[in-house]
C-alpha cells in the first residue's frame, strides 16, 4: 500500500492518510454504567461487617488451607493424567477395525460419563462393602495374593479412581474428536511411507489432533481443579474441605469462602496460562507465524515498534486503547 | 500395440495386474485390469474422472483391497501370500515392510504440516528404516536439494508454494529409496506457472532410471517422457502402447473422444 505508484503525482512517498477514526459514545456510557455499579458493590463489600477482612487474612495463611492446597493440586494433576492417558487408550481402542475393543470402549464411556462424579467417588470409597478382600489368582481356583480393601483403597485412592476414571471417559471423547479432525491424507501418506498404524498415531495423527483436544482439556483441567472439592463427601481434605472445617467451626463462613475462591482464582489463571503457551506449541506449521506470547506483545508495545506510518498520523480521538 | 501384456523374458516386470478387480461394496470400481509395467518404465495412466485410476494405483501398495485377480509387484503378490492354491492375508507389519519400496505421490500433497521440509523428508527413514538421525538428515538435505529446496529446509509446509510442496513430496518419496514410484496426478492441484518445476524433477528421475506409474491429465509429459500409456475407462482398459502412438493415432472412440476433450 506504501509502495510508489509509478504514476503518482509527487515522487516518493504518497501522503499518510489524515482521518479521523470513528467514534464510540456506546462504549463509553457501557463504561460509566459499569463503574457506578462496581462502586456500589465495593462500598457493599467494604462496609459490611460480616466480611471480616482480618479472617480472610488469617485463612489465607491458615496451615490447613495451604495444605488443603496441595491436596486439590496433586489431585488435579493426577487425576488429569488419568484422563488424558485413559481418554487416549479409549478413543484408540473406540476408533480401531477390531469391534471387541470399540465395544469395550463404548461400554466404559457409557457408564462412567452416565453416572454422576459424586456417586463414583462414594462408589470407590465403599467398595470395602462389596468386595471386602480383593485378590488376585485364577478365577474359581487358587488365590495368589489378596489384601483387605480398605487398605489397599485408602481415601486418597479412591478420590483419584472416582475422579481419574470419570476423567478419562469425557477425555476419550475430546480425544476421538480430535484424531478425526485430522484428514485422513495424513494416514495414508505416512502408511505409504511403511510406517506402521502405531508410528502413524504416534507421530502424524495425534500431534496434529492436539489442536483440536488441547482448548477443551484446558476446560477440563480448569473444571477438574474445582471438582475436586467434592471429595469432600469421602471426608478428604482438600482446599474446600479444609475451608469448610474452618468455617463449621468458627461459623465465618464468607469470608473463609472468599479466602478459599481466591486460591482456586489463582490457580485457575495460572492454568489458563500454561493452556495458553500448550496451544501455541501445538500450532507449529498449522500458522504461517505463531502469533506473539503476551511478553513478547509486551516488550513490543514498549519498544515502541516500527508502527505502519498510515496510521501514526491518524487524528487519535476518543478511542486511544485497544479493547475495553 | 497391446505388446505390454506379453511377458518379459530377461527380467520379470515391475508390476504385473492379471484381472485386478475391485469394488466398493456394490459397486465394481476396476473390472479386471490386465497390464504389466516394465523395470524403469515411466508408464501413464490417463482415463476420464471416475475410471479407477487412483484406484488402481492404491492398490498397488496395498491402501486398498484387491477383491479379485492377482497383483504382483517385483515379482512379489500384494498383500496376501500364495500357499499352495490358497491366498493368506499379510499381517500389518508384513504389508509396510513392502510399502517401504514403493513410493507414493499425492494429487494433494499430503506433506505433514506439523513438520518442517526437512523432518518431513527425514521422518520415515527414521522412524520406519532406524536410521540414525544425522545420516537421514544428511541425506534428507541431499534430496532437497536435489529438488532445488534446499534453503527452504526450514520451512513448515504451509509457508511453501503449492510446487514446492509437491517437491518436497517427491523428496519425503524418495528418502525412502524406493524401487516404483507412484505417481497420482501429481500437478493437477497446481497453478499452471507451478506445473511445469514438478514435472522438471519428474522428468529427472525418469531419465535416472526410476520406474514410474503416473496418473496425469499432462498429456505433453506422457508424449515426451512416457515408455507406455494405458487409457483406462469405466474400470478396465481400453487401449495401451507407446504414448505418441496412443496419442496421435487413437485406435478406439472413447479414447478418441476423451483425447480430444483434454489435448
Ligand atoms: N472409498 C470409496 N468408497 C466408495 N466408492 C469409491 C471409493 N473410492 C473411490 N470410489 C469410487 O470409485 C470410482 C473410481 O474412483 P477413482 O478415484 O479411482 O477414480 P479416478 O480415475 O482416480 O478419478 P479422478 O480422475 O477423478 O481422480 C469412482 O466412481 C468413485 O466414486
Ligand atoms: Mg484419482
Amino acid at each position: 500500500m506504501n509502495e510508489t505508484d509509478q504514476g503518482s503525482v509527487k515522487p516518493g512517498r504518497p501522503e499518510a492518510i489524515k482521518a479521523v477514526p470513528v467514534r464510540h459514545p456506546g462504549r463509553w456510557a457501557g463504561v460509566a454504567v459499569i463503574a457506578v455499579l462496581a462502586a456500589m458493590l465495593g462500598h457493599a463489600i467494604a462496609t459490611n461487617p460480616a466480611i471480616n477482612w482480618t479472617v480472610i487474612g488469617d485463612t489465607l495463611t491458615n496451615p490447613t488451607i495451604i495444605h488443603g492446597i496441595w491436596v486439590t493440586l496433586e489431585l488435579t494433576a493426577l487425576s488429569m493424567l488419568m484422563g488424558v492417558v485413559g481418554g487416549v487408550l479409549l478413543a484408540i481402542m473406540r476408533l480401531s477395525a477390531n469391534p471387541v475393543l470399540s465395544a469395550t470402549a463404548w461400554v466404559y464411556i457409557w457408564i462412567f460419563r452416565g453416572t454422576p462424579v459424586l456417586v463414583q467417588l462414594v462408589f470407590w470409597n465403599s467398595i470395602g462393602a462389596l468386595w471386602p478382600k480383593l485378590s488376585i489368582g485364577i478365577p474359581f481356583g487358587p488365590e495368589f495374593w489378596s489384601e483387605n480393601s480398605n487398605t489397599l483403597i485408602p481415601v486418597f485412592t479412591a478420590a483419584l479412581l472416582g475422579l481419574g476414571l470419570n476423567e478419562a471417559a469425557y477425555m476419550a471423547e475430546i480425544v476421538r474428536a480430535g484424531i478425526q479432525s485430522v484428514d485422513e491424507g495424513q494416514t495414508e501418506a505416512a502408511h505409504a511411507l511403511g510406517m506402521s498404524r502405531a508410528a502413524t498415531m504416534r507421530r502424524i495423527v495425534l500431534p496434529q489432533a492436539m489442536r483440536v483436544i488441547i482448548p477443551p482439556t484446558g476446560n477440563e483441567t480448569i473444571s477438574m481443579l474445582k471438582t475436586t472439592s467434592l471429595v469432600q463427601v469421602i471426608a478428604l481434605v482438600e482446599l474446600f474441605t479444609a475451608g469448610h472445617d474452618i468455617y463449621a467451626r468458627t461459623f465465618q463462613t464468607i469470608p473463609v469462602l472468599i479466602a478459599v475462591s481466591m486460591y482456586y482464582l489463582l490457580m485457575t489463571s495460572i492454568l489458563t496460562v500454561g493452556q495458553y503457551y500448550i496451544e501455541r506449541h501445538y500450532a507449529r506449521g498449522a500458522n504461517r507465524t505463531l502469533p506473539p506470547t503476551p511478553i513478547e506483545r509486551l516488550a513490543r508495545l514498549f519498544r515502541g515498534k516500527p508502527v505502519p506510518p498510515a496510521k501514526s498520523d491518524v487524528v487519535t480521538g476518543a478511542e486511544g486503547g485497544g479493547h475495553v | 500395440m497391446s505388446d505390454l501384456i506379453k511377458p518379459q523374458d530377461t527380467a520379470h516386470p515391475m508390476v504385473r495386474s492379471e484381472a485386478v478387480h475391485k469394488s466398493y461394496g456394490l459397486v465394481e470400481v476396476l473390472k479386471g485390469i490386465d497390464l504389466e509395467v516394465k523395470q524403469g518404465e515411466v508408464f501413464c495412466l490417463v482415463g476420464p474422472s471416475g475410471s479407477g485410476k487412483s484406484t488402481f494405483l492404491r492398490c498397488i501398495n496395498h491402501l486398498e483391497k484387491v477383491n479379485g485377480g492377482r497383483l504382483y509387484v517385483d515379482g512379489e503378490l500384494v498383500g496376501y501370500r500364495e500357499k499352495g492354491d490358497r491366498l493368506y492375508e499379510l499381517k500389518d507389519r508384513e504389508v509396510a515392510l513392502k510399502r517401504r519400496d514403493i513410493g507414493m505421490v499425492f494429487q494433494r500433497f499430503n506433506l505433514f504440516p506439523h513438520m518442517t521440509a526437512l523432518e518431513n523428508v527425514v521422518e520415515a527413514p527414521v522412524q520406519v528404516k532406524k536410521e540414525s538421525k544425522s545420516d537421514a538428515r544428511e541425506r534428507g538435505m541431499q534430496l532437497l536439494e536435489r529438488v532445488g529446496l534446499a534453503e527452504k529446509a526450514k520451512s513448515y509446509p504451509a509457508q511453501l508454494s503449492g510446487g514446492q510442496q509437491q517437491r518436497v513430496a517427491i523428496a519425503r518419496a524418495l528418502a525412502m529409496k524406493p524401487k516404483l514410484m507412484l505417481f497420482d496426478e501429481p500437478t493437477s492441484a497446481l497453478d499452471p506457472e507451478l506445473v511445469g518445476e514438478v514435472l522438471d524433477v519428474m522428468r529427472g528421475l525418469a531419465e535416472e532410471g526410476m520406474t514410474m506409474i503416473v496418473v496425469t491429465h499432462e498429456m505433453g509429459f506422457a508424449r515426451e517422457v512416457g515408455d507406455a500409456l494405458v487409457f483406462m475407462d469405466g474400470g478396465v482398459v481400453v487401449e495401451s502402447g507407446h504414448p505418441r502412438e496412443v496419442l496421435t493415432n487413437p485406435q478406439h472412440e472413447r479414447t478418441r473422444a476423451f483425447l480430444s476433450k483434454v489435448l
